[in-house]
């Protein structure tokens, strides 16, 4: 093997890497959000009462789940202009991402609150609380306590996926990478560097969840 | 020119579908083999051992498929071996699933009771005696569940693979979307597919699940 590395090339334009790793961090930070909202209705919907909404989450997981991410990608970015609906790159990777977070996460909240004890929300209605204060307090918050490093984990998990929304040239950190790659041909250094940006970032946002359960959940939520 | 999309295109389709399980296998099948060494040093008396072990895991971990397929691609091309997607993508998809095997085992290794380690350490079984006669066949029996669980999620990152120009069953909708350009179909049909691939496997893991914890609880209430 006779190769020079050569990594002047990669630090020249780091600053725009910098700014990929921002761009990641916005796409993911966004689908997190909303991930969570549809996650949280979507775990409702599964306890429901009736059928049909059962019937409808039950299937938007299986369906979900059981497909890549660059299949729902494509089927969002290139199939659903025939269907009159039209996203820029952007747009469409930020759907495919809430879409399928939304899933993962609707199991794993929906687990978070099947794990509450039935007498704890009795206790709720016997003391008197209005439904969205047992909603809250009973089963939301102690559910979220015992799911969050499933979350956290399924967090980073589409964080990193989102490299895929690259193959769309949507803009974040990989598709940055790609660009650079293809102006200076140091393909090998340039993808080394995204690769440790890549780690940093899952680090930093390990860290982050740890913090943010620490904050919320006290001392002993670290362990749950 | 522009195709119809007729049964012809379904039925590539339906071809590349064993690309997509052909990848998937051996990606497995390399990955069980070093993901087993990484779960074997992760739960090592020597730190060090351990320390190389956790640190192999969180870098394969912590870093996107897509940027470890890309490494693997060009980085082959560096060792002045001639690149071709396929040893690209079992090389990349190894790599991946030996990190991820090799956590899921280090938990299924260390969830065998702590008192068998003490019982086989009393009958004199040294290191790798008391591993292979004591506590893997008993890991083994706890992995089944998970790992069924992994492969659904190795088959779909398989999709990744396309974006590095291997052709599975994405590039095979890519390729058939270029000549029919009837998006919405092919991915909805391409979508079926794995779903028709992953669904079932999902199933059986979670079946397996629910049956292993029922036999436990059952083993534990016979004992109390």
């Amino acid at each position: 093997m006779n190769y020079v590395f050569q990594f002047g090339a990669v630090w020249r334009d780091f600053d725009q890497l910098l700014h990929g790793v921002w761009l990641t961090i916005r796409l993911s930070s966004m689908a997190m959000v909303v991930g969570l909202a549809i996650a949280i209705v979507g775990a409702q919907a599964k306890a429901s009462r009736f059928w049909l909404p059962r019937a409808i989450a039950h299937t938007y997981v299986e369906v979900v789940r059981n497909t890549p991410f660059l299949v729902q990608l494509f089927l969002i970015y290139l199939g659903l202009p025939s269907l009159g609906l039209r996203l820029s790159p952007n747009q469409a990777a930020l759907a495919a991402m809430v879409i399928n977070l939304g899933a993962y996460a609707t199991e794993i909240v929906r687990a978070g609150i099947e794990a509450v004890p039935r007498g704890q929300i009795e206790a709720g209605r016997a003391l008197g609380l209005k439904w969205w204060q047992i909603f809250r307090f009973i089963i939301l918050m102690p559910a979220f306590k015992t799911v969050f490093p499933a979350l956290s984990s399924q967090f980073i998990l589409v964080m990193l996926g989102s490299s895929v929304v690259s193959a769309i040239s949507a803009e974040e950190l990989s598709a940055i990478a790609a660009i650079i790659q293809s102006r200076n041909f140091r393909s090998f250094e340039v993808y080394l560097v995204v690769a440790g940006l890549y780690l940093a970032l899952s680090l930093a946002f390990e860290a982050a969840f740890g913090a943010i359960n620490r904050l919320l959940f006290g001392r002993e939520g670290v362990r749950s | 020119m522009m195709r119809e999309l007729t049964l012809n295109e379904v039925w590539f389709l339906m071809q590349a579908v064993r690309w997509t399980l052909l990848l998937a296998f051996l990606a497995f099948l390399g990955g069980s083999v070093v993901g087993l060494v990484i779960a074997i040093l992760r739960v090592a008396e020597t730190g060090p051992w351990r320390l190389i072990a956790a640190t192999y895991i969180k870098i394969f971990k912590g870093t996107p498929l897509l940027v470890q397929l890309f490494l693997a691609y060009f980085g082959v091309n560096l060792l002045g071996l001639r690149v071709d997607s396929w040893t690209a993508a079992a090389l990349g998809l190894t790599l991946h699933s030996s990190a991820f095997l090799g956590e899921i085992w280090r938990g299924c290794i260390q969830a065998v009771p702590l008192t068998q380690w003490e019982g086989a350490k009393a009958m004199a079984l040294g290191g790798i005696l008391r591993l292979r006669l004591v506590i893997l066949p008993q890991a083994f029996r706890i992995a089944i569940p998970p790992t069924v669980g992994f492969f659904v999620h190795l088959v779909k990152s398989t999709s990744v693979a396309s974006i590095i120009g291997f052709t599975e069953l994405t590039r095979a909708a890519q390729m058939v979307n270029n000549a029919t350009f009837r998006p919405f179909i092919v991915f909805a049909i391409v979508a079926t597919l794995y779903f028709v691939l992953c669904w079932p496997l999902s199933r059986l893991g979670q079946r397996l699940e629910r049956r292993f914890d029922r036999d436990r609880h059952q083993t534990i209430a016979t004992w109390a």
